[in-house]
């Protein structure tokens, strides 16, 4: 549990400084660095298991469905790299409070800083590979964050978004290469990946695993060609550059490849890929560090150079260079981190990085400069610093290896080569900030930064030289128990001393130091010749990149979706001819073995009119109240035919649906613009009867089809029911208000929300009143015909009355409650259209859309009744009594239940008429132009 | 308590209705309350209703006791009691956020609200296939009424176009109903199944028919390449609360694909079985790259978001495509997942534009948002859980779903497409983000501070994801549970049919 702990304190400590905001400067600090230190000593507390060589462990189940489990792992190479990242988080958290200013958001940068620490322990202690790669997620996001801290810079906010981009793209490689190798291996776990070599690596996915996983940390690590998120990522506060982009988050890709060393290293592809990146890198990194103007960019080429020396270390396959490789992770973190914050003290206290400008510093801030230049030492290889230490173990490897058959002589030439700028580059650090005359254009005199701004750097320059000179005692056990855990428990025996006698590596280092002075002196030349190579600024390509990639996004975007509706409307038509059609192609007959009815007169003069009427619809489409009275045809012989194939009640309803529909159409039209909009042009008419026809063709085929199948259906079962157990001879009303009374509920509820909905448009749309019709006639003067009033009020108490037989006749014979409320609806809608709006309001003043949820109610409550009697909901009840004077008559509880459609029918109907007419009363403004 | 199925659907239906009548139509006040407080009843009904289904297993209900296949039937197992509950747990945060205000700008906001509610939960529930087709028309009509909230021309717009394709496509659902029906002689999902898995030779092609223009239906509602034309402009049109509700309806598109391609096309439907597959597997892995496209392409938050809905129904339907369990069940754990959180960005892409003056959501520089740490955690939150980045829930979603292909070529279809649209959807979030926060001109911000009510509910809808991660475990366990239910078709048979013996076929 205290390896939780180790996670979890980082993690509670992103709030300390949040709730510490409040305290002064140095309060806040402290609070912050409390858990991280005391995760430290946890750590440290582990010291002795470890470093014999011991794996501690916890483990929590979290989804074993996905083998994603919380899993810590503590073991050389993790506990190697907790301290770096505890350590150096610590001495950063000291240097951040000096390096912030009065006006940046101290919480704000200690908080991210804390989650970016917790992400980075996380990777390092996962001991599950999905988990690990959650970790390094976050270490991207929070890296995102921390780069773009000061937000308001435009190259912040793109640094740190190429930075998310570049890590982001690694990272989901990485993800689907672990997944891989979670399926080869059959497991998530990293004891038993790290034990499964042979089962890795002899299948056939492993070349794809491999390149998958090797782009997660090239990516990570900046190595070539990934490389030139890094130098833009130095837009971040010193205290991050020196953190993230050199100490911790950049190896994460390096410790990636050390963690799996054992399961995936070995093979061909592995040496190729790896040490050639490293190659690459190592020396496009040094020698572009040399013409870096800015001091944090010289550090960071120089970093990414570093990187790749790492990376040329565990890509040469031997197990000395795996050591070399740890040693210099440590050996790197320590000077670098270092020189990121010496190149902030002088930033913070000269206001500028630019190596033009600073020059003799030394003389204001010797300390510094002293601290810098051992840090610099160590960087170039100088003996007695820890970095001369492990290039000379790198130089011996690149000795020995054989990678690239008989050319393997050039990799020790190019690692000298690389060294030699290496070199050249530290020595213009020094020599160019901090000796080279004077300061130039400075807009403040440089000067010692803060006691304690220093105490970090102090720290670090000791260790340099502490390593350096004292290997064996200071580090030999850490370095042994972290080689052990990559090169899986077998270390081979190798010296930590300084003096290893005259050698070929030492004379490689001396050659190195000779070479890299003489550049240095001669360096002008150099930067002439690099002056005229085009100079490719990562930042604006990349932005220009994104820009030009969201271009083509919306181009094609544009291209496919052009708000046309036409075109969606072509595209689901089209998509149902294919899906429909697609399966006719394989039936050999539609006919289904049925007979056909005999075509006679009567059916043949339907047909032909409804053909006639449809067609004529769309002939006259522009002038629409002939083709609305086209459409009225179209449904009035769809009734009749309902009334010829023995469907009275369908033909009941169809014929009032027709009727209330065309008046409400007709109301409609009133207000619709008399222009029609442009005609289609030609190809478009032909490609549109093209899709009419096809769908026609389907819909017509499958009809013919279905109707010459013999149908054994639970339409048998309604029909031997429908008595027994629904009280009533009416097969259709019993299945509407009984069988399916659920689902007539929903149809009412749809029909009542209808009306609400076009209440609610057409209260809202400005719509003008036209005076005049599409031929410019004014409209009738006389607002109201007495011929018609009369009439449609002595109209109204008899269609009343039928509405009423209709309704009670419903259970048994054509009729029913939606019939009868269309019905009562037409008679009211009469007297509207006779009387006018304000007439009828003052007679009947009632809310129409409460006439509609007291209808539904009824219906709801009549469903919910059953429940009393412990019946689903809906389940009906009937009962014959005797009355006196009116003889048996049945009861039933699907009469309430008809009685809330009616009731919902009649207001709904009336709501919509009442939105279309209100639009024509004093009610609403009546739009200027038009009076 | 045997009548608790119900209560999704008959309380809004309640609610509604006494929302527009005395007393509570009266005052807005009482109008709201009314509305949050029987959604957060129902939220408690369905989670009771879901701790049933986990005790006894499924749970059926005859409407009006007339048994299946000839009466309707209500039937609550895992998955679609899991839906429900998402709906539920949705609608409460869309509610109090349209609360704050946003519901006094149109008539009918709860009653319509509520209606919606009925719908979709209908849907879910109903055994039925017809009586699922008036529970589409009842969202649908609800779902019309509801986008023109607020007014203005681009939802007139975008509601038109939205109208029109439903109404063809409620046209094509009828004629499928027909097919179907005429050549299975039933509509119960369950009877159907067991009718198509001996179905007569010459009678095949026509269920194919039938069934594939089923499929056209549904893909439309989800919005899969090339029926997906309504989505963006209606979702980024429609008011924030409707917006976020809207999430859940493509969902219904999805779920609907999910039941009947495993139910009545699953693996016992003999030669029909898995006809789907071929056409939605490229479809849907055709509209995660449109989404992504999309999302690049946007102009502003909105429209990036709903995108982002269409990168999600992508993947979704490319899963219901897959047809195993394991890739159903990261399926109903995505579909919680994306529902959230597209509906809380939706949410915040209002609460950003509100602040932000008149460049509103749109990515260009505008003012400085007046609550820049509110709203910057609560976008960082949201986006992350959307990208699919830990650690929040999204991540875990997607290794669900990667880990569900197993199958060669859809591996390789399916990881690729994913991975590649998750950095799309990163550059676009990124880019976004930094353009709204931090791309501010003037020192001014662009309006005053979020009523607390919205702010609660966009905080109640991303809570959510953590939640999702942190109990990950139980959660996809009962994911895998709804899916092996889903795929147990014996055992539903037996349930839901078990009364009656099940007719032998047509000779």
């Amino acid at each position: 549990m205290t390896l939780m702990w180790i996670l979890l304190l980082p993690l509670l400590g992103t709030l300390v400084p949040l709730l510490a905001a409040k305290w002064n400067r140095s309060a806040c600090a402290l609070a912050t660095a409390l858990p991280p230190a005391i995760a430290l000593m946890l750590v440290l507390l582990h010291t002795g298991q470890v470093l014999s060589g011991e794996t501690v462990r916890f483990f929590l189940s979290w989804i074993p469905l996905l083998g994603l489990d919380i899993s810590i792992r503590l073991d050389g190479l993790a506990y190697l790299f907790s301290l770096l990242i505890l350590g150096i988080g610590l001495l950063i958290i000291l240097y951040a409070r000096y390096y912030l200013s009065e006006r940046d958001s101290m919480p704000r940068f200690y908080a991210y800083l804390m989650l970016f620490m917790t992400a980075m322990l996380g990777i390092v202690l996962s001991g599950n590979l999905l988990q690990l790669w959650m970790f390094w997620e976050l270490t991207s996001i929070s890296s995102f964050l921390l780069i773009s801290f000061w937000w308001h810079k435009a190259e912040a906010r793109r640094g740190a978004r190429m930075a998310l981009t570049v890590t982001g793209a690694g990272g989901l490689a990485l993800l689907a290469a672990f997944l891989l190798i979670g399926q080869v291996v059959g497991s998530y776990d990293l004891d038993v990946v790290l034990a499964s070599t042979d089962v890795i690596q002899q299948h056939s996915w492993y070349p794809v695993l491999l390149v998958l996983f090797l782009l997660g940390c090239f990516t990570k690590s900046a190595q070539f060609p990934f490389h030139f998120w890094l130098p833009n990522a130095m837009a971040a506060p010193t205290p991050v550059s020196a953190y993230l982009h050199s100490a911790t988050m950049v190896k994460a890709g390096i410790f990636l490849l050390a963690r799996f060393y054992p399961a995936l290293s070995g093979t061909e592809l592995w040496f190729i890929l790896v040490s050639l990146t490293g190659l690459a890198t190592l020396l496009i990194g040094a020698y572009l560090a040399l013409f870096k103007h800015d001091l944090k960019g010289l550090l960071a080429y120089s970093t990414i150079s570093h990187l790749g020396l790492i990376t040329l270390l565990f890509g040469m396959g031997t197990d000395l260079a795996a050591v070399a490789g740890v040693f210099h992770i440590i050996n790197h973190a320590t000077f670098k981190a270092s020189l990121f914050m010496a190149a902030g003290i002088i930033d913070h206290e000269s206001g500028s990085r630019d190596m033009r400008k600073l020059n003799g510093l030394w003389q204001f801030m010797p300390i510094t400069a002293t601290l810098a230049m051992v840090a610099a030492a160590a960087m170039a290889g100088v003996p007695l610093l820890n970095g001369f230490l492990s290039k000379e173990m790198f130089f011996a490897e690149t000795l020995h290896q054989h990678l690239l058959g008989s050319l393997s002589w050039v990799i020790p030439v190019l690692a000298t080569v690389a060294a030699i700028f290496s070199v050249a580059y530290s020595m213009r650090f020094i020599h160019d900030v901090f000796f080279n005359g004077q300061p130039k254009g400075l807009t403040k005199t440089p000067h010692e930064p803060p006691r304690y701004m220093r105490v970090p750097v102090e720290v670090l320059v000791a260790l340099c030289i502490l390593v350096g000179i004292f290997p064996a005692y200071l580090i030999g056990d850490l370095l042994h128990a972290a080689s052990a855990s990559v090169l899986g428990g077998v270390v081979p025996e190798y010296s930590l001393a300084i003096w290893h006698g005259f050698n070929l590596p030492l004379m490689m280092s001396i050659l190195a130091l000779a070479g890299g002075t003489l550049i240095y002196v001669n360096r002008k030349h150099l930067f002439d010749f690099q002056n005229t190579l085009p100079d490719v600024d990562a930042l604006n390509s990349f932005e220009g990149g994104v820009k030009s990639l969201i271009a083509r996004c919306d181009q094609f975007y544009q291209w496919l979706d052009n708000g046309s509706l036409q075109r969606y409307m072509m595209l689901a038509l089209l998509t149902f001819v294919v899906l429909a059609g697609a399966p006719l192609l394989e039936l050999d007959t539609l006919w289904g073995g049925r007979d056909e009815l005999p075509i006679d007169a009567v059916n043949a003069t339907g047909a032909a009119m409804l053909l006639i009427a449809a067609f004529a619809t769309v002939v006259w489409h522009r002038k629409r109240v002939v083709a609305l009275l086209m459409i009225s045809v179209v449904g009035l012989m769809v009734s009749i035919a309902f009334t010829r194939f023995s469907a009275p009640d369908l033909a009941l309803t169809q014929l009032s649906v027709e009727v209330v529909t065309v008046i409400l159409l007709m109301l409609a039209l009133f207000f619709l613009p008399h222009k029609t909009p442009k005609q289609s042009e030609a190809p478009r008419v032909v490609r549109d009867v093209s899709i009419a026809s096809m769908v026609g063709v389907l819909v017509g085929s499958l009809s013919y089809a279905l109707m010459t199948r013999p149908l054994s259906s639970i339409s048998e079962y309604f029909l031997a029911n429908a008595k027994t157990g629904g009280g009533g001879t009416n097969v259709v009303n019993v299945i509407l208000v009984d069988f399916r009374g659920f689902d007539t509920m929903g149809e009412i509820a749809v029909l009542g929300i209808a009306s609400l909905g076009i209440f609610k448009l057409l209260t809202r749309i400005p719509i003008f009143k036209p005076s005049s019709d599409g031929e410019g006639r004014p409209w009738a003067t006389e607002r109201h015909s007495v011929l018609l009033s009369t009439v449609a009020q002595s109209l109204l108490p008899l269609a009343i009355m039928v509405s009423v037989y209709i309704f009670f006749r419903g259970h048994n014979l054509p009729g029913g409650g939606f019939i009868a409320g269309l019905i009562t609806a037409v008679a009211i809608i009469l007297q509207y259209i006779a009387q006018g709006v304000d007439w009828v309001k003052a007679r009947m003043d009632v809310e129409y859309q409460r006439v509609v949820a007291v209808g539904l109610l009824i219906a709801l409550f009549t469903g919910v009744a059953s429940w009393a009697f412990g019946k689903p909901f809906l389940t009906s009840w009937f009962d014959y009594f005797d009355i006196p004077l009116l003889g048996e008559i049945e009861l039933a509880s699907a009469i309430a239940f008809d009685l809330g459609v009616y009731i919902t029918v009649v207001g709904s109907t009336l709501l919509i008429l009442a939105s279309l007419g209100k639009m024509t009363t004093s009610h609403r403004p009546v739009h200027k132009d038009t009076i | 308590m045997w009548h608790l199925i119900t209560a999704p659907v008959l309380l809004p239906f309640l609610t509604a209705l006494l929302i527009m009548l005395p007393p509570v139509h009266y005052s807005p006040m009482r109008r709201r309350w009314l509305s949050m407080i029987s959604s957060a009843i129902q939220l408690v009904l369905v989670v009771i209703l879901l701790l049933q289904v986990q005790q006894q297993g499924l749970i059926h209900y005859a409407v009006g006791n007339w048994q299946a296949p000839f009466g309707i039937i209500l039937v609550a197992d895992t998955l679609s009691v899991v839906m429900v509950c998402l709906t539920s747990f949705l609608a409460l945060g869309a509610i109090c956020y349209g609360s704050a205000g946003e519901d006094e700008k149109g008539s009918f906001f709860h009653p319509l609200f509520q209606f919606l509610l009925m719908g979709i939960n209908g849907a879910f529930l109903t055994g039925d296939l017809f009586n699922l087709f008036v529970f589409f028309e009842v969202l649908l009509i609800a779902s019309y009424g509801l986008l023109i909230h607020a007014g203005g021309k681009n939802k007139t717009k975008a509601a038109v176009h939205y109208v029109v394709l439903n109404l063809t496509g409620s046209a094509i659902f009828l004629f499928s109903l027909a097919v179907l029906y005429g050549t299975l002689g039933t509509l119960n999902i369950t009877d159907m199944a067991v009718k198509v898995a001996a179905l007569p030779a010459e009678d095949l092609m026509l269920v194919k028919a039938g069934g594939l223009m089923l499929m056209i239906v549904f893909a439309l509602k989800a919005a899969v390449l090339p029926l997906q034309f309504w989505l963006p402009a209606t979702y980024s049109s429609a008011s924030a609360p409707v917006a976020a509700l809207f999430a859940v309806m493509t969902k219904i598109g999805v779920y609907a694909l999910l039941r009947v391609y495993s139910t009545i096309f699953g693996e016992n439907a003999g030669p029909l079985a898995g006809m789907a597959s071929d056409w939605l597997l490229p479809a849907g892995l055709a509209t995660i790259a449109l989404g992504a496209v999309g999302a690049l392409a946007s102009p502003d938050f909105r429209k990036l978001v709903a995108n982002l809905v269409l990168v999600s129904v992508g993947t979704l339907v490319s899963l219901v495509a897959l047809q195993t369990e394991l890739s159903a069940a990261a399926a109903l754990y995505y579909t919680v997942h994306s529902t959230l959180v597209t509906a809380a960005l939706f949410l915040v892409a209002d609460l950003i534009a509100n602040q932000r003056g008149k460049a509103g959501d749109r990515l260009v520089s505008g003012r400085r948002v007046s609550q820049p740490i509110l709203l910057g955690f609560i976008f960082m939150v949201g986006a992350l859980t959307v990208a699919g980045l830990p650690p929040f829930s999204g991540f875990v979603g997607k290794l669900m779903i990667l880990q569900s292909a197993v199958e060669p070529v859809s591996r390789i279809l399916l990881w690729s497409l994913i991975l590649l649209s998750s950095l799309m959807v990163i550059v676009a979030l990124s880019r976004a983000g930094s353009t709204l926060f931090w791309r501010v001109s003037g020192t001014e911000s662009g309006g005053g501070k979020a009523p607390p009510l919205q702010v609660f509910a966009v905080i109640w809808l991303l809570l959510a994801s953590p939640l999702l991660t942190v109990f990950a475990g139980p959660l996809t366990t009962l994911s895998q549970q709804a899916a092996a239910q889903l795929y147990d078709t014996t055992t539903s048979r037996n349930s839901i049919l078990g009364q009656y013996p099940v007719q032998e076929s047509k000779p």
